[in-house]
This record gives C-alpha cells, structure tokens and sequence, in this order.
C-alpha cells in the first residue's frame, strides 16, 4: 500500500476526532515553539554580544601599561604609566604584523559652549584612532598627523556631546572650551553606539595626544600614554601580531628574568570568544529545557495513540480479515503518529518564530530563525512521531484477527 | 473435479487457563467448486472455529488444509502469507456487517483492492461494478450510517466480491437483519452461487441454512451430519436481475 494511502486514511482518523488530535499536537506545539524560540533568541543574543564587541574594532589588540611592584606591593594592569607614545610609534613601524597603532590618553573634563556646559571623556588620540576603532566622521575631517605632532587644539566631537552641548545646530567649524582652553571643531564623529560594558562610546571629545599629554591632563611624564590599541593585519596575523607587540615592549621596557613586565597584551578575540562561549552554553540549556516538553509531547501522543489502537480494534480486525498485512497495520498507525507530530511541528515553528520576533522586539535583539533550527525541529518532530508512534502501531500490527473482530 | 476446499482431520485446541478444551476433533470434508454449503451448530460446536481456519485467520492444531491443491495450514504460513491469501482468494461476510464507519460505501468495497496494490482508478471502476452486482451502483457515496441493515449487508457482499475471490466465507450473515431482509440477502448469496460463486456460510438458524445445497451439522467438534438438500428457492430469485 502506498504512502499516500497511508496518510490518507490517517488524516480521515484524525479528523474524526479533531479535538482529541489537536490536544495531542499540542504538547508538540509548544515543544516545537519553545525550541525554535529557544534557539532564535539565544543566537540572537550571542549576535548582540560579538556585535557590540565588534564595535570594539576588528581585530585588536590592548596593551595596558602596569603590573608594577612597588616594595612588594603589587597593582594591577593600568596602574602605572609606562607606556609611551614612542612605544607605540616603535610598534606601528617595527611590527610586520601590526596594521595601525592607536596610542591613547584619556581623561574627564567640563566642556563648555556658549552657556551650556557638559562633563565628558577627553581622549587624546592620533587619527589611527578611527581606523582601528573602525570609526567614521560623520560630517567635517579626521584629525591629521600634523594635528597630533603640533598639539594644536582641534577636536573631535561624540553625538551625545554635540546633542548636549549644539542641539541641532552643525558643531563643525565651532568653538568648545575644554579645560578653559579653546578647541575648534573640526569633526563630528559617527554615532558608535554602546559598548559592551554599557558605556556611551559617543559621549567623548577626541582631541591630538600631544595636546592632551601636554595641555590637558600634563604629568611629570609628559610622555607616556595610558592605553595602546593596535589592530593586526586580519584575523589570522592577530596571534602573529600579539607575539610581535610582546618581544617588542619586553626589549624596550629590558623585561627578563629579573624583571617583571610592566604591560599587559590583551586579545580581543579572546574575549569575543569566551562571551560566544557563554552565550552558546547559554542556548544549550534553554534547548535541553524545550527539548524536555517535546519528549513530554511524545509521551502524549504514545499514549493517544495507545487508547486510539484500542478503540479500533474491530477496525483492525477487519483489515486484516480483508488482506491487510503487518506492515499496511503498522504504516497506517504510524502515519497517523508522524501525520500528528509534524502538524504540531509545523504550527510549533510558526509559533515559536512569532514568539521569538516579539522577544527580539522586546529586548533588541536580532531576530535569528536559521533554516538549519527549522529543519532541525521539523526532523525532530518526526522522530518523535516515529519514535512514540512505533510500539501503539506495532501492537495494533500484532493483533490477532480473530480477536480483534471480536472485540466491541 | 478438484475441490476447491479439502480438509483433512483438522483439530484445534486452546489452552484457556489450565484448561486444554478441544474445539476441534478430527474434522473431515471437501467442497466442491460452485457449491453452497450451510455449516450449522449450536454456539460451542466448533463451527465458527471451523470457519475460522477455512477462513485462514487461524491454523489448525494438526490435519490438513488444502485451498485449491495447495497446502495453506503448514508450519511455514506465516500471517502476511495468511493476510495474502484472504484477500486474493476469500471474501468474508460478518455477521455484524463490518464496514469501517466514516468510510463510504465505495471506499469499504475498494478495501480489499487498496491491500492488493491495485491502482485507484481502477480500483473505483471494480467497487462501483461490486456494488451494481448487489443493487447498491448509485450507493457508492453513502457512508454506512445513511444506510438500511440489509444495505449495509449487501455493501458487505460486494466488498467481499471485488476482489473476485474463489470462495465467499459467510459467518451469520443474516444475524442481525429482520425477515424480509434475510430474503434479500439470502436471494443475493443464491444468485451469485449461481453464477458460479462457492459460498460456505455458518449458521444456527435452520431457514437461513435452507437456501444453501449442502448442509453440513457440527456437534462438540465433529461433524454429525452432512446432506445434500434441494435448496428453497427466494421468492424474489427470478426478478432479481
């Protein structure tokens, strides 16, 4: 008999009862839902986290000055000034590896225009700052080597400032007054949104290094910078690149064995790679919790099943007093199983997707229904179907037919 | 000329319990192609359990069953063998009409074709030519609850005709139908047998046993008696077509 037969005579039981069949499916439904849900929100998730580490910059590496010991009193990373512009200059020309070298020194500071004033980061960079931070100006110019090298006061300006301190007026071209010194600016800076840690990128002043170390936030080591961020040529140099930055400084600062580094290299894939890490841990979980109520689901549609091959009993019987064998027995309650199964899967997918656009609208985050999760889910109510669907359907193919015609 | 049936010292018992009871002990007798033949008894006689193995829904405990010549109560006959066989061969009639419920008179007469693999098209064309053999051609598309007793009797012929099986098997064929209905019946299993069907029918109702030619008595699981008689002629057999 063919499988078209099969189904057919399945769908005919199933509609006999309809409301049985659709509390059946419903346990697959919400199985179905839950995991494609499940699995679209906690991918849409771990997009959200590498995309806000994205924002970071592609590729990159931070080397934070410190680790010192002072009388046996040891600081962490960043808590010494160690690092200096000439490092990072050495880095930019003497690592083969290393694409661009943004050195930074960051600090708070009033900004005022006109009579509105604002307490903003002040970051003294040089223009690789936006190549490596992979950061456009929205309107005016980048900051020039020639900025940088003349400490003049030109400024890059963060949405969040200019919509404080301009509202809607054009800041290009402007006067701001940081620290009472006057800057023009010379650039508004593209909107970058938030970082991982929740901070506003765009509430900063981008300002020349040497304006910042010498004008700004001057100390008795007018050199040194605070944070180095380097991007490396592509994906695969960054680990090349890590090694090449670390012999470097360790030869600059005379790190050996009798004296301790006084900078840390971080990687940023490494970071990326631990938050994917968690967040996949994450979708796993929620996946083995839906998957739990799908097996739940099976159990009901064994048991329906169960009851179903019963009350047909004299069905049975008179299909196999009329030639129906075994295997036309099995197909059909099989059918009627896996018919059910992938029904409730297909409303289940439905379900789940609208369920996780709604949380994706809700949270903010990108919505992620793969192909692959509802391929996945589809097969997976069908095994279910096969699976809790085979021993009612084994024992309706075992019956006697004598006794089954007997049966009332 | 061959019989189409040939039983040779058939018994059968059931262990019910601790209890061995024997339903069957030593049944012989052939029937010949185109005969029709009432197997009577009381309930307990081993007549139904007689029918069931002439029916191949159950093997005998020993003895021989020869369908058409060839051996079908072997060891080896396993039950899609047996399902085979049922449904190329014999047609079965109960007692309590048997058709699937939510299922067309059509589809029930196509049921048999659908196990044997038989295209749909065709498969219709042979169920709707069953039921116009039992006078129920512009029936075809009633479900059974749409339909009389005597009806839905006759549905139960022409799905156990389509198939074109060697013999009829009936069991109480009329149980459940009124007088006039039973005529009816009857008249149909007369006309068919007639036009060359073998019919072997059990019942405990001496009328009903009357239209047969042949009447075969079982008494606690052996024949008592088997006679060939002149079968009543149904009122209605010359009308009907």
């Amino acid at each position: 008999m063919q499988l078209r037969q099969s189904l057919k005579i399945a769908l005919r039981a199933l509609r006999a009862n309809k409301m049985r069949a659709f509390l059946t499916m419903l346990g697959i439904i919400i199985g179905i839902a839950a995991v494609i849900a499940m699995v679209a929100v906690g991918s849409g998730a771990s997009k959200k986290i590498s995309d806000q580490i994205a924002s970071m910059g592609s590729n990159l590496l931070i080397v934070l000055p410190g680790s010192t010991t002072s009388g046996g009193l040891r600081a962490g990373p960043g808590s010494a000034a160690t690092l200096t512009y000439d490092d990072a200059r050495a880095v930019s020309s003497e690592c083969p590896s290393v694409n661009a070298v943004a050195p930074e020194v960051r600090g708070t500071a009033q900004v005022v225009y006109g009579n509105l004033n604002w307490s903003t980061v002040v970051n003294g960079v040089t223009p690789e700052m936006l190549t490596v931070r992979d950061w456009p100006v929205a309107s005016g110019r980048n900051l020039s080597q020639a900025d940088v090298d003349g400490a003049t006061k030109n400024c890059l300006i963060g949405r969040t400032v200019a919509e404080n301190l301009f509202g809607g007026e054009d800041p290009v071209g402007k006067i701001v007054r940081i620290k009472k010194i006057p800057f023009t600016v010379v650039g508004l800076l593209d909107a970058k949104g938030q970082s991982t840690m929740g901070q506003d990128q765009d509430d900063q002043i981008l300002v020349p290094l040497r304006t910042a170390q010498r004008k700004l936030f001057g100390s008795q080591f007018p050199n040194t910078i605070g944070v180095m961020l380097i991007q490396a040529k592509g994906g695969e140099a960054l680990n090349k690149a890590e090694e090449e930055v670390t012999a470097l400084l360790n030869q600059r600062h005379r790190v050996g064995p009798a004296r301790e580094a006084d900078f840390t290299v971080r990687n940023l894939s490494e970071i990326m790679a631990v938050s994917q890490q968690s967040s996949k841990v994450m979708s796993l979980l929620l996946g083995a919790v839906a998957s739990i109520s799908l097996v739940v689901g099976g159990i009901g549609i064994m048991n329906i099943m169960l009851v179903s091959v019963t009350e047909r009993t004299r069905e049975i019987g008179i299909r196999m007093a009329i030639g129906a064998r075994e295997r036309d027995i099995l197909f059909q309650f099989l059918a009627e199983a896996v018919l059910l199964t992938t029904c409730g899967g297909i409303i289940g997918m439905a379900l789940g997707a609208a369920g996780a656009v709604v949380v994706a609208k809700l949270v903010g985050w990108p919505v992620l229904v793969s192909a692959q999760a509802i391929i996945v889910a589809f097969a997976f109510s069908a095994g279910v179907g096969i699976f809790f669907g085979f021993y009612p359907a084994r024992r309706a193919a075992a019956l006697n037919p004598i006794e089954a015609l007997r049966h009332e | 000329m061959k019989p189409v049936i040939s039983l040779t010292n058939i018994t059968k018992a059931y262990t019910i319990g601790e209890q061995r009871v024997e339903a069957l002990k030593g049944v012989t007798f052939n029937v010949r192609r185109g005969e029709f033949v009432a197997i009577m008894g009381a309930s307990g006689s081993g007549k139904s359990t007689c029918m069931n193995i002439i029916g191949c829904l159950d093997t005998p405990t020993s003895g021989s069953y020869l369908l058409e010549e060839v051996e079908v109560s072997g060891p080896d006959r396993d039950r899609d063998y047996l399902a085979a066989i049922r449904n190329a061969r014999l047609g079965f009639v109960f007692q309590g009409f048997n058709l699937l419920a939510r299922t067309t008179a059509g589809e029930n007469v196509e049921l048999p074709l659908l196990y044997a693999g038989v295209p749909a098209g065709e498969r219709r064309k042979r169920a709707v030519a069953a039921l116009e053999q039992v006078g129920l051609g512009e029936r075809v598309d009633h479900y059974p609850n749409q339909l009389s007793g005597g009806q839905q009797q006759r549905v139960a012929i022409a799905r156990a005709l389509v198939n074109e099986p060697t013999i009829i098997l009936a069991d109480e064929p009329t149980g459940n139908l009124d007088t006039r209905t039973t005529d009816e019946v009857m008249g149909i299993f007369q006309r068919l047998n007639r036009e060359g069907i073998t019919i072997v029918m059990v019942t405990h109702e001496p009328e009903v046993a009357a239209f047969a030619g042949r009447q075969i008595v079982f008494r606690d699981g052996v024949i008592i008696d088997d006679k060939t008689i002149l079968p009543q002629r149904h009122r209605d057999t010359e009308e009907h077509h």
